[in-house]
């Protein structure tokens, strides 16, 4: 993408100013989408979009800028400017010499998608619709969206560190309203896989479609969902988001370092249920938040972060390592090189335990079983996080009963890890993420096996 | 083609030059084509302190297009992150391309000029340009330092931050388009965490304006100050049915809520709530939702939709009667109307959508103080969160997580949190019991207000 001897004049621009550190991410991203609603395609999108942002560090200050001009005019505009914003003290010239980072991919990506015809993508859309349709009359209204992007970063810093990543991913989403006598409910399904074109030889978009109408066909018959604190059954899969929210967000080292984590200062600590072994791990194949490398340059890292319920570690990335003067997670990560680098997650999972699933939901006489989770939030300072289910039952005498209308979970981080009673053997991941941080949006996985958490208050409205 | 595309760098363009660039775009439409080009500019800085420092200070401009072609009833859509000419025609011809592979829908088309006259409105703050990045680290810096002096139980500042954005934005097709408009926005926001004991509990602080002369730091960081240390204590209630009264700015969330149920499109695709409703009472009596984004007050103000056209006053709810849903060209071809200007878009990446800009309600006559005093006992909601995951806009479900304080005979009472409160959309505009006399600006497409609704469940323990 750019030149060597040029990065690294440029990042003795950078440092002109007297900072500590410089960095030059460069990012050149395509996307392609096509969405389907009310049974027509109604546009197919491309996008291109490129630059690099280019970060000063001057002891505690950090001065950033970026360009879309890749030049080594542009890209020392840049880099002036970013000095400029980090104030150093004036003076002084550093050379960079820059060595390579050697970083496997996480899999192979066998057929990229600019290799595949429109056309092809399109008519996916069309399969998903007539199969939504054909599960029963009572489905109203299908949309469906096709996407993939191309994501390839270079990135170089003034301790050495060049690396490159090529990051290719690709998903579907599909999303069915379904009418009755008791209003309008909505099913929704999607997969997502740091994979080309490929990943429809795993999936057949029927098959989604399928699970999508049947969601929302299964509540057309739901009731409220039950108000106060009760046994919660989350299976495999999506149920990963509850350790996302419940403690993901609270071992970022951001949060721990300005001390609004209610995990700041407890490593080595039992902090959840012996049965939870908790792994963030950016290596995982062709799951959605997998990479090579993140967004500083360094290679994505299999981290324990809670090992039977004590904790170990917390994701870090390389500008608060550098200072703890310690090693990285590989967890810096940033949405485009318009954006500063932080800590984030990148497929966050719970192990495997020993129970049978079918047994954990018949030894629990009375509570909600979670089949799929929407999306979460969650106060790191205060542990206070909520999440929301989209296909829930009620559980009675150990057996699922009647489905239940969508509401949202509030538990606490703490609480909730310690009062995990159950964790299944059929462990799964889940969909594809957006994760959201302070205005930034990053894919992130999820997964688990089936778990029980003894007592959660669910928000529903039955009286 | 009326003019070749040459290749080279545009620079940094002004207004005129973005009007220019977007004209020249339209101008290479061929016979049977319609061509739309969106350009845009955005310059943002964003400062954040913490302890005393600079912790992060981020200036940058960034431009973009985004093109849509029409053809033969299809149409396409491509963007990029660039106006360097030979990167916007290779734009067009993704567009272009694009349109071949969509499914011919008779109502497609660009939007055409419909005689509406576009507001004079002043929403750009030349003041802001000049305003040193000295002055706004001092900012950020003092409200810091007045967030930390506020109570002695301020633990620290999470972050405090000033930000300013100034944003340019040209529309033009070859049906007649031609529109463009600037707007500046500025703030200084503060998130602070309060403790006592081992407990810890946060709150934030914003003010809003134009230029920095309409920002009010005392009230910024008296607000972060109060709503974190009034938390403290808080615990989770026992599970009931109770009235509820939203702050201002949940009230503004919840507006933007009912609005995105009242999308034209929506309606003709058989996902609105409200689709058979129009002319019928969908609210209780006391209720005028009103979206008028020629309101200069307004934070969404603009002159001009995101597909050129003039925006105007639209009354949604009167009187509690549903009178009118949201349109953009598309959607009100189809359904037989006229756009009523609310195409919207996420910056030059998208193609229009529908949405409200600048809603606000009539206010009522009771001040907040009298609102507690008539509700006797219920909850005070000061944040809510699980907005994507609990509310879903199509059946109506509406659960979020919530803290606030007990209404206690009439006054606030005990802190609460870990909670949940949960209804309908449908029910809850049926069941306000009383609007607020206190409408407040917000960073957002709505005007808050205090909100009485009765009935809500509330789960806690």
């Amino acid at each position: 993408m750019i030149d060597e001897a040029v990065i690294e004049r440029v990042l003795g621009t950078a440092l002109r100013t007297g900072g500590d550190f410089a960095e030059v991410f460069a990012e050149d991203r395509r996307s392609s989408a096509a969405r389907l609603d009310d049974g027509r395609v109604e546009d197919m999108v491309s996008g291109r979009e490129r630059g690099a942002g280019i970060r000063v560090v001057v002891g505690e200050t950090t001065g950033f800028a970026h360009t879309s001009d890749l030049s080594e005019r542009g890209l020392s505009e840049a880099a002036e400017a970013a000095g400029a914003a980090a104030r150093g003290a004036t003076g002084g010239v550093r050379e960079v010499a820059l060595r390579r980072v050697p970083a496997p991919a996480p899999n192979e990506v066998d057929v990229l998608p600019e290799s595949v015809g429109k056309a092809t993508k399109v008519a996916l859309l069309g399969r998903a619709d007539e199969a939504a349709r054909g599960v029963g009359g009572a489905v109203r209204q299908v949309s469906a969206v096709y996407g993939d992007s191309r994501r390839r970063i270079l990135v170089a810093n003034s301790d050495g560190v060049l690396a490159s990543d090529d990051q290719v991913k690709t998903r579907f989403m599909i999303s069915v309203v379904a009418s009755g006598d008791t209003g309008m409910q909505t099913g929704r399904e999607s997969v997502g896989h740091t994979v080309g074109f490929e990943m429809f030889d795993r999936y057949q978009v029927e098959d989604l479609a399928a699970e999508a109408a049947g969601r929302a066909l299964a509540k057309l018959r739901a009731r409220p969902a039950p108000s106060g604190s009760l046994p919660v059954v989350i299976k495999r899969g999506s149920g990963g988001i509850l350790f996302h929210e419940a403690c993901g967000h609270g071992l970022e080292a951001d949060h721990v370092a300005k001390d609004v984590s209610v995990f700041a200062g407890r490593v080595g600590e039992q902090v959840a249920s012996p049965l939870v072994t908790l792994i963030d791990d950016g290596t995982m194949g062709p799951e959605w938040g997998s990479y090579a490398i993140d967004d500083e340059g360094h290679p994505a890292a299999r981290n324990v972060l809670i090992q039977d319920g004590v904790l170990t570690e917390y994701m870090w990335d390389w500008l608060r390592s550098r200072k703890e003067g310690r090693a990285g997670t590989g967890n810096g990560r940033r949405e485009t090189y318009q954006h500063l680098p932080m800590v984030r997650m990148t497929n966050t999972y719970l192990a495997n335990g020993t129970d049978d699933p079918d047994e954990i939901i018949r030894q629990t006489p009375k509570g909600v079983y979670v089949a799929q989770l929407g999306g979460g939030q969650v106060n790191t300072a205060t542990g206070d996080f909520v999440f929301g289910m989209t296909e829930a039952y009620l559980i009675e005498d150990g057996e699922l009963t009647e489905p239940l209308r969508d509401a949202n979970l509030i538990g606490n981080g703490p609480q909730a890890l310690r009062d995990i009673d159950a964790v299944g053997d059929d462990f799964a991941m889940g969909g594809p993420g957006t994760c959201g941080k302070q205005g930034q949006g990053v894919p992130v996985g999820t997964g688990q096996p089936t778990l029980r958490v003894k007592a959660m208050t669910v928000g529903g409205t039955a009286r | 083609m009326s003019a070749e595309p040459r290749a080279g760098a545009v620079g940094v363009p002004t207004e005129g030059e973005l009007l220019e660039l977007a004209e020249r775009v339209a101008g290479w439409a061929r016979d049977g084509e319609q061509v739309e080009a969106y350009v845009a500019r955005g310059r943002d800085t964003e400062i954040q302190v913490y302890s005393g420092e600079v912790e992060s200070l981020s200036s940058a401009e960034s431009a973009g297009i985004g093109i849509r072609v029409v053809a033969n009833g299809r149409q396409g859509f491509a963007y990029a992150g660039s106006l360097d000419l030979d990167v916007v025609e290779e734009t067009l011809a993704e567009a272009r391309d694009n349109a071949g592979f969509a499914s011919a829908d008779e109502w497609v088309g660009l939007a055409v000029p419909d005689g509406t006259v576009a507001a004079d409105l002043d929403v750009w703050s030349d003041e802001l340009a000049g305003v040193p990045t000295a002055d706004k680290v001092a900012l950020a810096l003092e409200l810091e330092r007045a967030v930390r002096a506020g109570d002695a139980r301020i633990r620290q500042v999470e972050s405090a931050e000033w930000g300013d954005s100034a944003y340019e934005s040209a529309i033009v097709t070859n049906t007649g388009i031609r529109a463009s408009s600037r707007r500046t926005v500025c703030y200084v926001s503060a998130e602070a965490v309060a403790g006592q004991g081992g407990e810890t509990q946060t709150g934030s602080g914003y003010s809003v304006g134009r230029g920095p002369g309409d920002l009010d730091l005392v009230k910024a960081a008296a607000d972060a100050v109060e709503r974190s240390t009034r938390l403290l204590g808080a615990t989770k209630p026992r599970s009931g049915h109770l009235t509820v009264v939203f702050e201002p700015r949940i009230t503004a969330t919840l507006l933007a809520l009912i609005a995105g149920t009242l999308d034209g499109e929506a309606v003709l695709k058989g996902r609105s709530l409200f689709a058979d409703r129009l002319g019928q009472p969908v609210a209780a009596a006391s209720l005028t939702l009103v979206d008028d984004p020629t309101d200069p007050g307004a934070y969404g103000a603009t002159p001009y939709d995101a597909e050129g056209l003039a925006t105007r006053r639209n009354a949604l709810i009167e009187d509690g009667t549903l009178k009118a849903f949201l349109y953009n060209t598309y959607s009100a071809r189809r359904a037989g109307t006229k756009s009523t200007a609310s195409a919207v878009r996420a910056g030059f990446k998208s193609g229009p959508g529908t949405g409200a800009r600048a809603l606000s309600v009539i206010p009522g006559t009771s001040s907040p103080a009298e609102i507690l005093a008539a509700v006797g006992d219920g909850l005070l909601v000061q944040s809510v969160s699980g907005l994507h995951s609990g509310v879903n806009p199509v059946s109506g479900d509406f659960s979020v997580g919530a803290e606030g304080m007990l209404i206690e005979r009439g006054a606030l009472g005990r802190p609460v949190r870990e909670l949940t409160i949960a209804s309908t959309l449908q029910r809850m505009l049926q069941d306000i019991v009383a609007i607020g006399n206190d409408p407040e600006r917000l960073p957002s497409s709505a005007t808050g207000v205090t909100l009485a609704v009765g009935d809500l469940s509330m789960s806690g323990a």
